[in-house]
């Protein structure tokens, strides 16, 4: 009962199919809140809207040329009361409206840095998109997938992201916001997943000719399942380093599940760093830093891996 | 010698194209061989192709825009068919890359060969006549702004039979649009086209600015001004401020492709998210440059039809300028998920919201514009009650999405298509259509067929809520945009809803070409014929105050204007005798110096797509000494005499006589 008014806008659906409305169906707070959010705001615009369209219909049926019975005010085109009314019950509405979005985009920015009430250690994970696919290095685990990203339930997530081709966008519709990925640059994003699950990843910009496929399965496990899946992808016999980077990164569609059981450390702020003349920001200091240089001449090869 | 042009870059191995050229080609010799048997060629160049009166050219404005609907229209049909079969490992009939090349052209010529050129034929038709002037301030730069939108239309619509068009979504988001991942001739077709063609549209703001402001007739003060020249003058504002914008973006994006320059590559200190602020802050004004004229549309006819003057006049005027201001700070809107600050996001969203108000209001100014009326309920009627209901829901889901919050959800989602096409057909398109059906039997002397015109409406509406209902949800299931094919069983039924929604939306477009043809069929039968000028017989403004079709020179006499709605208080005290003595009437020459040009531009345009360099710098000459030609002419205006509008001023008295008569 407490869940059901979240189904609303979404009441054909349900009476269709009843099949899974990824937003409305939260698997984390990030999505709870952005998706409570929008429901908030659909019921408050509907107190407006809706006896805006009953208004409509009603005066045009009601004042139709052949009703002769209904009143007609033919010079009458003010009414300083009416006025009021008009700006003012839009205006009250957008101020509501305008508080909430303050609020919200303050507090669930997806920049800010999640915690949870046992202080659980985040999850650090950093996004690649790829042309057509998605590499997830876990630096603190050492280890990277394509196209899966297992997280563990109750942990704050915290992704940096970049592309190594055109810019896209990463989102997890179960697990809330979405934010750009973007060549030479890097995006933070902050997530949860609070109930456990196997959810759709995508990517959700156009990216060209294999865009459609470019989706990952979220695989949202509790602790220990999380660590024997750290161990799954370790036992794989393939690693990642610069020299067998762009073999990877090269364009492919429909791309399979693949485990890389080490990656060399500041892959990801070498890919980052190519397109910047092998610089790049120091997170913590913001202080602008070289590469190594081994690390970027053989990175700015990888522009060629066409 | 050719460039990158070559035989291979003819499609004959996608049968769709070679379909599709096979009609227009049959489609295109039946037209022709038609001029010819019937010796209209004279006819056609003298009357038409070289005219610079604003009601011709609305009329080729529109028709080119309705040719444009088809083909837009067809694209939209083949993406909801293809997404109704490829799932679930089927995958479809479009494969990526022409599916690609689909929804980019689909969006492209929506916006800037449909809606812009029904906006600017509208803008032609009505403008100069409500304000009372003979034609506008540069009547060849008219001529020439219709030549550079045909243009525009025409590259974009070879790009199916020479080449490929861009496959990188309606606004080439770079990188996607760099020569590194898109070598192709595509977005080269895509900037020609939009370039000539903005170039067009710029110089429209341009002249209708300028005639708005200079070319009143003497009394109409700004508090006079109607309200569809109100919003004329202001699209034409958000045009000349936001146009320039999307000419220096879309330069610097050829500099990129052209020249290897690098202010939106990946590399060398290139930045995509530079392209996304410029292309948006173009963008967003956009949206209200076609919507803010159709705002107009609905005022005039809610008032003509309620047979009451619009309520809150001053406060229609304050509103549609306020949007107007605030439509040039949201563009960031469009990308909240780019990862700028909380406060960068709080500003936008908040801006974006604030617009609401005052479109609020012109709702409510609608609604008591019908309140204690008369409601005649002819098709314009039926247009503008379903844009006011449409458009709330269009609104509504607009203001959710302006929420940050909400909007990392749904950005770039089917619910994202669904809005925009909510306000975009439920506002922008009803609004055009209105006001075809509205002004038509004032640039053409007889009314549309009523019943085909709300038959057309009712598939229109309708077909609209199923084919865009399902995208709203779809959206809400994580679908996102400009996918080819999807193996999510949840998404299907939904896809096979949209698509026969647009089967719907098909059958009123059978329904509009039905009405045109019924229409100019039984154009002689007296309840069609509009003898009087006033075709509705409560039309309120000046244009209804003058025969139709109005003589080339519209205003035999420069009317006086003493109040709003001029036409109705003349109508109210008994319609003044002229008073002033019939003088012969300057008026501008007709002039091939735009078709020329035209034919220059699209060489040129051609040519630079394809790298043959002599002949666009062939073209480019072309141009320039034609110009140089049409400036040096000074045979360039005549007089029309007193007799011959004494002849015409007595035709429409007969008629009027006629008419008062047969009452």
């Amino acid at each position: 009962m407490k869940k059901s008014w979240r189904y609303l806008p979404a009441l054909p659906a349900l009476m269709l199919s009843g099949c899974t409305v990824d937003l409305l169906q939260p698997a984390g707070p990030i999505a709870e809140m952005d998706s409570k959010v929008m429901i908030l705001e659909f019921v408050i615009m509907l107190l407006i809207v809706i006896p805006t369209i009953i208004a409509t219909l009603v005066f045009a049926w009601k004042y139709r040329a052949s009703n002769k019975q209904a009143e007609y005010l033919p010079t009458w085109d003010h009414s300083t009361k009416i006025e009021i009314f008009v700006w003012g019950i839009p205006a009250i509405i957008i101020l509501v409206l305008g508080a909430i979005s303050w609020w919200s985009t303050h507090a669930y920015d997806p920049y800010r840095p999640l915690q949870t009430t046992g202080n659980v250690k985040p999850l650090n994970v950093q996004v690649v998109s790829l042309d057509w696919k998605w590499l997830f290095i876990y630096p603190d685990q050492g280890i990277a997938t394509i196209n899966q990203l297992a997280v563990p339930t109750n942990t704050p997530l915290n992704f940096e992201m970049t592309s190594d081709t055109v810019m896209t966008s990463f989102f997890i519709p179960r697990l809330g916001s979405m934010i750009y990925v973007m060549p030479g640059q890097q995006t933070q994003l902050h997530l949860l997943a609070s109930v456990a699950g196997n959810y759709l990843g995508e990517a959700s910009h156009y990216s060209g000719r294999g865009f459609s496929d470019m989706n990952f399965r979220t695989l949202a496990m509790d602790k220990p399942s999380f660590d024997a899946w750290v161990e799954k992808v370790k036992s794989s016999p393939d690693g990642l380093d610069t020299a067998s980077y762009p073999s990877y990164a090269a364009p492919q569609e429909a791309a399979p599940v693949h485990y890389f059981s080490h990656v060399q450390p500041e892959l990801f702020d070498g890919i980052v760093a190519k397109y910047n003349n092998g610089m790049m920001v120091e997170k913590t200091t913001g202080k602008v830093m070289h590469m190594p240089a081994a690390g970027a001449g053989s990175m700015s090869d990888m522009n060629m891996k066409e | 010698m050719l460039g990158k042009l070559s035989l291979s870059a003819i499609p004959v191995d996608v049968p769709i194209l070679v379909g599709t050229f096979a009609g227009v080609a049959i489609i295109g010799l039946v037209v022709l061989a038609a001029v010819t048997y019937f010796g209209k060629w004279g006819y056609l160049w003298r009357e038409w192709l070289t005219t610079v009166d604003h009601k011709r050219l609305a009329v080729m404005y529109i028709i080119l825009a309705i040719v444009m609907l088809f083909r837009g229209f067809a694209d939209a049909v083949m993406m909801r068919s293809q997404l109704a079969i490829a799932y679930n490992g089927n995958p479809g009939y479009l494969p990526p890359h022409h599916y690609d090349q689909i929804f980019t052209a689909h969006g492209t010529i929506m916006i800037f060969f449909m809606a812009m050129a029904f906006m600017t034929g509208l803008l032609n038709l009505v403008v100069p006549l409500q304000i009372g002037a003979r034609d506008v301030a540069f009547p060849f730069l008219n001529s020439f702004s219709f030549y550079m939108t045909l243009i525009g239309a025409l590259l974009i619509n070879i790009s199916l039979f020479i080449g490929e068009f861009a496959q990188t979504g309606w606004l080439v988001y770079p990188p996607l649009s760099e020569m590194q991942f898109s070598p192709g001739v595509g977005v080269d077709y895509y900037i020609w086209a939009v370039q000539i063609s903005g170039v067009g549209t710029l110089l429209t703001g341009v002249n209708f600015f300028t005639t708005i402001v200079k070319m009143r007739a003497p009394g109409m003060t700004w508090m006079k001004l109607p309200v569809f020249t109100w919003t004329a003058l202001c699209t034409t504002v958000l045009i000349l401020m936001s146009f320039p914008i999307l000419t220096v973006t879309l330069g610097m994006l050829s500099l990129d492709r052209y020249l290897g320059m690098h202010f939106f590559t990946n590399d060398a200190g290139g930045n995509v998210m530079l392209y996304l602020n410029l292309i948006w802050a173009w963008g967003h004004p956009e949206v209200y440059i076609l919507v803010i004229p159709a705002f107009g549309v609905f005022s005039e006819v809610t008032a003509t039809f309620s047979r009451k003057p619009l309520f809150g006049y001053s406060t229609m005027v304050y509103a549609t300028c306020s949007i107007m201001v605030l439509a040039m700070v949201v563009w960031v809107h469009h990308f909240f998920t780019m990862g700028a600050g909380a406060d960068v996001n709080t500003f936008f969203g908040i801006a974006t919201m604030v617009i609401a108000v005052p479109t609020g209001v012109k709702i409510f100014n609608w609604l008591f514009t019908m309140y204690k009326g008369r409601i005649e309920f002819t098709s314009p009627m039926y247009w503008t009650v379903g844009f006011m209901v449409t458009f709330s829901i269009g609104g509504m889901t607009g203001v959710m999405m302006a929420m940050p919050a909400a909007d990392w959800i749904v950005h770039n989602s089917l619910f994202l298509i669904a809005h925009f096409h909510n306000v975009i057909i439920g506002g922008v398109y009803f609004g055009y259509i209105a006001g075809l059906n509205y002004w038509f039997p004032k640039a053409f002397g007889f009314k549309l067929n009523e019943a085909w015109g709300k038959r057309s409406f009712w598939c229109w509406f309708v077909g609209f809520y199923v084919a865009f209902i399902p995208l709203y949800v779809l959206g809400l299931e994580g679908m996102t945009r400009r996918m080819n094919h999807y193996d999510n069983p949840d998404w299907y039924p939904w896809e096979l809803i949209a698509a026969g929604g647009a089967a719907i939306i098909a059958l009123g477009v059978v329904c509009q070409v039905m009405q045109i043809y019924v229409s100019i069929r039984d154009r002689n039968l007296p309840e069609n014929r509009d003898l009087t000028g006033d075709a509705w017989g409560t039309g309120r403004t000046l244009e209804w105050a003058i025969s139709s079709p109005p003589p080339a020179y519209n205003f035999a006499v420069i009317p006086k204007v003493y109040g709003l709605d001029t036409f109705h208080i003349e109508k109210e005290m008994g319609r003044p005798a002229h008073g002033q003595a019939l003088a012969p009437i300057h008026m501008p020459k007709n002039t091939s110096a735009g078709v020329f040009i035209g034919a220059f531009t699209f060489i040129f345009g051609f040519a630079a797509v394809w790298y043959i360099w002599w002949l666009a710098g062939l073209g480019l000459l072309g141009i320039l000494v034609t110009w140089i030609l049409r400036s040096a002419n000074e045979d360039i205006d005549y007089y029309v005499p007193v007799s011959e509008v004494e002849h015409d001023e007595e035709v429409y008295s007969r008629r009027l006589a006629a008419a008062q008569a047969a009452e």
